[in-house]
Formats: C-alpha cells, structure tokens, sequence
C-alpha cells in the first residue's frame, strides 16, 4: 500500500511540477485575496481576531482551488481505470492525493504566510512563528483528509465545480473556529498564546475523526 | 413492505401531536420574561433535535447501505435526510422568529445551537446537487452514501467546535433545552419531543412506501413494455423474468 | 489450468437498462475470443466487467478460475487492458508513464526499458506523450498494457491508429502468437474472425450468438451492424 501510494504521489508530483496547475494559481489566488481585503475592509494592518479571521479565510479558499484540480488529471486521462486494473490496494489512491494535498499546502503557506505578515499584518509575524506552526500543520492535516474524500466525491458529479467548495467550505468551519481562534492571540501586538491547548486538541480531533472517516469509507467511492 | 404497522404508528403521532398542542396551550404557563412567543420553543427545539437525530441516523442508514449493498438502505437514508432538511429549513425559520420576539434581531450569532445548525444544514442542502448530478443510480447510491457518513460524523464535532469557540467569548448562563425547565414545562416539553419524533417516523415511512410503490411500477411498466417489444420483434416468446 | 473465461448468463445493468445479458462463453487458455456488435451493444461493458472495472449484476463470471466480483483482486495484475482510451498521463514521458505502471505493478524496472524496445519507442521515450502521435500512443498504451505480462489481453479495437508495420510490431504482445488469452472486440469482422477461436455477437446488450469462429458465416456477424 505505501509503496503504490508512493508511486501515485511521486506521478503527481512530477506532473505538478511540469503544469504548474494547483500549487501556483493557490498561491497567486491567496495574494490576489490579501489586497481584495486591504480594500474591502480599508485597513493597511491587520491584528488579532481580523488578521487571523482574514489569513485563514485566504487559505481556506485557495484550498478549494488545490481541492478542485486534485483529481482533474485521473479523471481527463483515466488514471483511476489504470489504477483499478493494478493489484493495488485503493486507499493507496486516497493516501497518496492526501498526502500530495498537504504538500500543496505546506508549499502554499511557505509563500502566503510571509506575505501576509508583509502587506497586512500589523504586529511582527515572527513572534508567532513557532505556536503558527503546529497550528498551520495541524490544520493542512484535517484540510488533506477532507480535501482528499471531497475531492473523491465531487470528481464523479456534474455540477463538480459546484459541489467542491460549497461541499469542502461548510465541512471545514471546525477547523477554521480551530485555526483562527488559536491564531488570534497570536497575532496580536505581544502575542501571548491563549487557549492554545483546547484549540490544537479540537484541530487534532478533527483530523483523527474525519483521516479515520476517509480511511473507511475512500474505497467505495471507486467500486463499481 | 415498509406499511408494516403503519396504523399504529399513524394513530399513536396523531395523539401525540393533539396531546402534545393541548399541553402548550392549556397546561404549560406562559413564560415569564418571554411571554406568550416563548412557546415557539415547543415546536422548534423538538424539531431541531429531531432533524439532527435524523440527519445522523441517515449517516447510520449509508454505513448499513455500505455494508449490505442493499439500494433500500440508501432510500432509507435518503429520505430521512430529505426530511431533516424539511425541518432543517422550519427550525431556522422559527428560530429567527423565536430570537426577533425575545431578543430584537432575526438573527443572533452568540447563540451556539443555532448557529451550529445553520452549518449543518447548509452542509446538508449540498446532498441534494451531488446527488442528482450523478447518473448512475448505484453510483448514486454509494456517492450519497459517503457523503451522509462523512456529515453524520460532522454533527458532532461542529456542534462541539462552534461551542468551544462560543464558551471563551460568551460565557452561558442558562441551557436552552430543557436542562432546567421547570416540571409543567419540562413534561409539555417531552410530549412535543415525543409527537414531533413520532411524526417524523411517520413521514418517513410514508415516503418510503411511496418511492417503494413508484418504484415498483415503473419496474412493472418496463418489463411490461419489454414483453411487448419481445411480441413485436417476432423474437422466439421468452420470459423476461 | 483454468479456462480464462467462464461466462454464463452474465448480466450488468446502469439502472434499469440492461447494458449486458446473457453472456455465456467458455474461453480456454491462449485462445482468443471475437466479440462483435454494433455501437451501444455492451462490448465495452463487457470488457470492463471482465477487467473488474465494473461489477456483474448477475450470472457467473470466472476469470482464469476467479470468480467476480469476489475473487477479483486475485485477478488483478493478470489482465492486460487495452482500451479506447490509453490510460497514459499526457504530461508525463513514455518512459515516465511505464516507470509509473512498473512501481503499481511492482516489476523490475528493466521491464520498462524491455516494454519500449518492444514497441520501437526507445528513441521517442523521454518526449511527453501529448507530442506522440496517435500511433505512438496506442503503441505506448500496448507497452503498457502487457507490461505486466498479462495472461488475459482484453483489446478494444487494438490497431484502429496503427498502420500496417505498426500493427506488425505490436504482434507478439498483444497478436494471436503472444500466447495469452484475448478478448478482442472490433468491428472488422473478416479480420476478427480469422484470428479467433470463438466469436460472440450482441445485439442491444443481449447475445446474438457464440460460436466457434469456424462455424459462424461472416454475413451473420455483419447483420449485427445493420
């Protein structure tokens, strides 16, 4: 199973690197949102609760971008027929697009973060660094699991462009109440962490109950 | 096959509901801060808890559909998520009702449960694009089958999310459902619970029958169409079954 | 050694429309086996049953002794699937879509440099395959499917983009000569019927007719189409 999901994720990769397709448009979309806020809210600094309402709602967003390209390849060029065909087991497939996914995630918020803390943050980003972090993981975790099965359910349907961020969006609200209060505190002037520990262990929870909940149910998606 | 005991239950829900209208207006006291308006309460914190009972027990449904490959599972599944919704849709309309009458506005972001169920139900009114823009029916099937776990699961976990973020900035002073009603209130209360469940069991039934007995009749219409098309073409007589 | 195929009054369904009925055809090892129909008579469909890309609804399926769907994990990777559609990655290499298939499949990487030689696309295998022809592709989508060694070829109109030396080359992969069981669905039926040991018809998803190649008039397979 991880050798197949790591030949799945490996393909993706490559493919990515030579499109371009998610990983880029993520990020541009999540810059191009930074300055639609500068003015939709006309403010040139953000702090606290604005600043992490604003970063994770950026990020959210671009996700659904990454969501809806995740599957775009298999579906246009029968990569799912071809992996039905090998002797693989099919949550290697789930394993592989979530782990790409995260990826695409890390890659995203290495640039959108520091951006952020460039054109509207207020206070010094720095200082939040280390607790934003493990936030910023734990969060790209529960967003791969449930990225992965939405994108899984959407790629079969019509209306796929509809269902992908209106389905991933209200599922993701958790991490989002998760993400952005842990944040809060810290980005704000001083930032003093508070309440961290019941906001990573709702992010946690989240992550083990919807990776399990994937796990289980991935394969049915693909058997016909 | 699902009518069985339907009568009773039929009877029992019409009971309940009169039992259930007698108690909120001739036993249960008007509410002293909220007067006459508060008894919305009665209807609409019943069918918010049956809609989200609902909305899991379809979620429960699409394992045993998962599980079984029975396509009657995921009929049950559908239409008890189908009716949740209904519900879904009334609980929010009384909701914004019940929070103009006592607090002003015809909505209030401070109160958890509503707000959770805004989420949820909005989570839930994708069921129906993603169902239908699947074609084939045990695609269909299985599709809608993942996405009622998945949500299922998700009623939970919302609900104790947006309360974890409420509890930090709104400390509560009182819970809404019924923890500390008093004893008049408390009993009008559980016959409402009770009258609203046993109707929606009731509905749910009924609709099951229905899409059972349409199905049916269009398996009847087919093969009797096919047979015809078997008598036309001059084929060799063959029964279809 | 099992048959390579055990049909008997296989059935799949989209729905209420049959797709497929009435299937039942007994296919010994290395043989090959022509199915004939006009479009729309369940030729893909069955194909992707007997692949377990789809599952039958009803009758018996046996694939080299493996029942459907049940056992059809044990079959897979014994299969070689040829398509109308390649199941290539047209951002990726030749070279980079067979080192893909050869890590699913977990073969010897040698495998895919023997597969390319096979097929003559050594000197084009480092070109994404968006710039091949459409030979090339089927070419390549050849490679891919035998890669593995497959003991089942099911072929959907295998040399419809090929030329004559094209043809030629794929022979002894996915020809009568490669040694493996075939199921072979074209619409020239001359040319299907000479390399076959059996020959099925549909006809709206239903079988028309299984015979041995021999015995079937080649008038009779064409009025499928009118």
């Amino acid at each position: 199973m991880i050798r197949a999901a790591a030949a799945i994720l490996r393909k993706d990769l490559t493919i990515e690197m030579r499109t371009k397709e998610s990983v880029p448009a993520m990020t541009l979309f999540s810059v191009t949102v930074y300055v639609l806020f500068h003015f939709g809210l006309d403010r040139d600094t953000l702090d606290g609760e604005l600043a992490s309402g604003v970063l994770w709602v950026t990020l959210l967003l671009a996700t659904v971008i990454g969501v809806s390209r995740l599957f775009a390849t298999e579906r246009e060029q029968g990569g799912i027929d071809a992996l039905l065909l090998a002797p693989v087991d099919r949550t290697a497939l789930f394993v592989a697009k979530a782990a790409a996914l995260f990826l695409y995630l890390v890659l995203l918020e290495v640039v959108a973060v520091p951006v952020f803390g460039l054109l509207l943050l207020g206070p010094d980003l720095l200082a939040a660094l280390p607790e934003l972090l493990v936030i910023l993981v734990l969060a790209d975790i529960g967003l791969a699991a449930v990225g992965a099965l939405v994108a899984a359910l959407a790629v079969e349907t019509r209306a796929r462009e509809l269902v992908v961020p209106l389905l991933l969006l209200p599922l993701v609200v958790p991490l989002l109440i998760g993400a952005a209060s842990a944040s809060e505190p810290l980005l704000r002037e001083g930032a003093e962490p508070e309440d961290l520990g019941r906001f990573l262990a709702l992010l946690a929870g989240y992550d083990l109950v919807f990776l399990l909940i994937a796990l289980a149910v991935f394969d049915f998606l693909l058997d016909d | 096959m699902y009518s069985k005991g339907f009568k009773p239950l039929a009877v029992a829900t019409v009971l309940s509901i009169l039992a259930a209208f007698a108690l909120v207006f001739f036993y249960a006291p008007n509410d002293a801060d909220q007067g006459f308006i508060q008894k919305i309460f009665y209807v609409h914190v019943p069918m918010a808890i049956v809609a989200l009972f609902g909305f899991v027990a379809g979620g429960i449904m699409a394992i045993k559909h998962l599980r079984t490959g029975e396509a009657s599972w995921d009929m049950r599944s559908y239409v008890a998520i189908h009716l949740s919704i209904i519900l879904g849709t009334a609980v929010l309309v009384t909701g914004a009702i019940w929070a103009k009458a006592s607090w002003g506005h015809w909505w209030v972001w401070d109160e958890p449960v509503l707000v959770s169920f805004l989420i949820v139900f909005l989570l839930y009114c994708v069921y129906y694009p993603l169902r239908y823009s699947i074609e084939d029916p045990e695609r269909q099937a299985r599709y809608s089958s993942v996405f009622a776990i998945a949500a299922g699961a998700f009623v939970p976990i919302n609900f104790t999310a947006v309360r974890l973020a409420e509890s930090v900035t709104h400390p509560r002073v009182l819970s809404q459902t019924g923890g500390s009603l008093p004893g008049d209130m408390r009993l009008t209360f559980l016959i409402s619970l009770l009258a609203m469940t046993l109707l929606f069991v009731t509905l749910w039934k009924l609709e099951l029958t229905s899409k059972h007995a349409s199905m049916q009749l269009k398996r009847l219409r087919r093969r009797l169409e096919l047979r015809a098309e078997e008598r036309g073409a001059a084929t060799p007589a063959r029964s279809p079954v | 050694m099992a048959p390579a195929l055990e049909l008997d009054g296989l059935e799949r369904r989209y729905g209420d429309r049959v797709a497929l009925s009435g299937v039942t055809v007994r296919l010994e090892p290395g043989r090959t086996l022509a199915v004939f129909g006009a479009n729309g008579a369940g030729k893909t469909t069955l194909l992707r049953v007997l692949a377990g890309l789809l599952r039958p609804h009803a009758g018996t399926a046996r694939v080299m002794g493996c029942e459907l769907p049940g056992e059809t994990w044990k079959v897979r990777g014994r299969i070689g699937y040829l398509g109308h559609d390649p199941l290539l990655y047209r951002q990726l290499t030749g070279r980079e879509n067979l080192t893909y298939q050869s890590r699913l499949y977990d073969l010897e990487p040698e495998r895919v440099e023997e597969a390319l030689a096979a097929v003559g696309l050594e000197r084009r295998a480092n070109e994404p395959v968006r710039d091949l022809s459409k030979g090339m592709v089927q070419r390549l989508a050849a490679a891919r499917a035998t890669l593995h060694d497959p003991d089942l070829l099911l072929l959907d109109e295998p040399r419809a983009n090929l030329d004559p030396a094209a043809a030629d080359r794929l022979e002894p992969l996915i020809g009568r000569d490669s040694g493996r069981a075939r199921v072979l669905v074209t619409h020239d039926v001359d040319g299907g019927l000479a390399e076959a040991d059996l020959a099925v018809g549909l006809r709206g998803g239903r079988q028309a007719f299984a015979l041995p190649a021999g015995e079937l008039d080649g008038a009779r397979a064409r009025g499928l189409y009118s």
